[in-house]
């Protein structure tokens, strides 16, 4: 998308007046619910059922979003979504960092080393990310069960690292295939080895492709609901999960400002990452459909 | 003769060095996606009901599968779901590329507007839609406020309607990613080719109609690719939004696998659910992949 545009299509001003109109149009439907989540999780309660969803708060409080992370009712314990964020912090660190460095080496390898059968080895790593997870979830609980791994975040962690791989090596194999690997013929005649030449001289030009690979990774582990619900519905549980029981929790009040703090919390690593990184997060994207 | 054997021992050790660091990850793909496929896969010829169990029974769960009302009901809201999502997906993703592509100001802005909700969680966007499209409290309620009394919009309460709006918050979703996909490929088009299309006289809609829209076809067809298997595994947004209701008016595949296998105790039928499931992805995914995969070779 960077590339340099040469507009040769002419549009007459009316066009262009449509053209601006439904742009914006659309940013509005894309913004609405975000601003439909900000400006009710600082309102109070009874600004929401008795008043006006699209309104802007009379009565500003910051209320709902300090019970969204301590106090609320998640479950059965009024702890808040706080113990959840860190535990999906715990989960998301060491399986992003894992997957990465997998996905890097093994790019390495289906690049640099090739071998017979590589492709096909490569096409069953690839399809693994496009399985319904639906065709894992019952021996992944068992296997959790017999390791004992079951409702834990390391639970969690192999099963993000496992249905991981598959999209790292994808970023690693397709970058690592544009470098020359003369360079790297040349270094081993050299005398340098396997790992040295991954760390010499794949490495230091790899910046671009682990940001993308990191970014891609922690959106989707952050964001996954069913492996999370499948095998860690408890207290071990990664916020997406112990933000839909906190939606759905029939007891009580439904507090709806509390529901839409909790929601912006559970939004907001991701959407800070798109924000800083929002470059890498839209190659990223590419990568993983066009295989570019 | 030492020195040979060490360097012939270093030789051999630096040509299966990288078949060794690759078999980890190898073996954990082949045994928690393709032995656990094939696990599953046993597993629904099985009586297993609440816990695996190994007796045989043929075809058996399928046949149960085939005439529960229930599976019948996920299949045809897959199909309306999949069907419009895809189409509509497509549709905006297409107008906004090209409209973006027109030397836009603001167009910096703009795009990372439309793609922000996809690095958002389905059960933050199903949240967000679920209270804004409750009739009680979100866009009716305001509708009304504002003087529009007779304005009605409950869909997500209504048997016939709900369907829709899982359209809608999963169209709100992906539509972005499907406009940057379009965007991406109308970028890559050579302008010569437009420019001689102009001096030959095309209107714009000729231009787009004929030219640039058949040069798209590979964005095409990865958007419906992707978008197919995203409505295939569709389970995220179905259980924050309306979790399957009202009724079953909003269940999937991949709500009714997880509920007859982890609610329901019927094990074995969960799994030939999950074995269809797969197929019917394994049916657009391998063919994709394969001609990706050879045309890189």
């Amino acid at each position: 998308m960077s590339s340099v545009q040469t507009q040769s299509v002419q549009t007459g001003r009316i066009t262009r007046k449509f053209i601006y109109l439904f742009l914006l149009l659309m940013a509005l439907f894309y913004l609405l619910p975000f601003f439909i989540m900000v400006v009710n999780s600082v309102k109070p309660l009874s600004e929401i059922t008795g008043g006006n969803m699209m309104a802007l708060p009379e009565v500003f409080t910051i209320e709902p979003w300090l019970a969204a992370w301590s106090t609320a009712q998640v479950g059965v314990e009024p702890t808040g979504l706080r113990p959840y964020f860190w535990n999906s912090i715990k989960m998301v660190v060491p399986a992003v960092a894992i997957s990465t460095v997998l996905g890097a080496i093994n790019g390495y390898i289906l690049t640099k080393w090739r071998f017979k059968y590589d492709t096909i080895l490569f096409g069953l790593m690839l399809f693994s990310c496009f399985i319904p997870f639906q065709i894992v979830l019952i021996p992944m609980a068992r296997i959790l069960g017999i390791l004992g791994l079951s409702g834990s975040t390391y639970g969690l962690i192999l099963v993000h690292v496992v249905y991981g791989i598959g999209f790292s090596t994808l970023y690693f194999r397709n970058y690592y295939a544009a470098f020359p690997t003369e360079l790297v013929r040349a270094a081993q005649i050299d005398g340098a080895g396997f790992f040295q030449i991954f760390y010499r001289i794949l490495m230091p030009s790899s910046g671009p492709i682990t940001v993308v690979c990191v970014i891609w990774q922690f959106t989707n582990i952050w964001n996954d609901f069913l492996f999370g619900a499948s095998f860690a519905s408890g207290s071990g549980a990664p916020m997406t999960v112990a933000l839909n029981n906190l939606v759905q929790s029939s007891t009580g009040v439904k507090e709806y400002n509390v529901h839409f703090a909790g929601a912006i919390l559970a939004a907001l690593p991701t959407l800070l990452v798109y924000i800083v990184a929002g470059r890498y997060f839209v190659r990223g994207l590419m990568a993983g459909s066009v295989k570019g | 003769m030492y020195h040979v054997s060490k360097s012939d021992f270093k030789t051999r050790l630096q040509t299966w060095l990288p078949k060794l660091v690759l078999s980890p990850s190898l073996a954990m793909v082949l045994i928690f996606v393709y032995g656990f496929i094939l696990f599953t896969v046993y597993l629904s010829f099985t009586d297993s009901r609440i816990l695996p169990s190994y007796g045989w029974v043929g075809w058996e769960n399928y046949n149960k599968l085939w005439r529960l009302s229930h599976w019948e009901i996920s299949l045809k809201n897959l199909g309306i779901y999949a069907s419009l999502y895809i189409a509509i997906c497509t549709a905006i993703g297409l107008t906004l590329a090209i409209f973006l592509d027109q030397k836009i100001r603001g167009e910096g802005i703009l795009r990372p507007i439309y793609l922000y909700p996809m690095a958002l969680s389905f059960i933050v966007t199903g949240t967000a839609w679920k209270w804004f499209l409750d009739p009680g409290i979100g866009l009716e309620h305001t509708m009304h406020l504002w003087g529009w009394e007779s304005f009605e919009f409950g869909w997500i309460k209504d048997r016939n309607l709900a369907i829709y709006t899982l359209v809608l918050a999963a169209v709100w979703q992906s539509s972005g990613f499907v406009m940057a996909m379009f965007l991406a490929g109308l970028r890559g088009i050579d302008s010569e080719i437009m420019k001689a299309a102009q001096i030959d006289g095309a209107s714009n809609w000729n231009l787009y109609r004929r030219i640039v829209i058949p040069l798209l076809r590979p964005a095409f067809l990865s958007a419906f690719v992707i978008l197919a298997h995203l409505a295939i595994k569709s389970y995220d947004l179905v259980i924050a939004l309306t979790g399957g209701g009202p009724g079953r008016a909003t269940e999937l595949p991949a709500t009714f696998m997880y509920s007859y296998t982890f609610t329901r105790n019927q094990m074995g039928i969960g799994a030939s659910s999950a074995v269809i499931m797969l197929m019917t992805i394994a049916a657009i995914m391998v063919p994709y992949l394969y001609a990706e995969l050879r045309e890189k070779k």
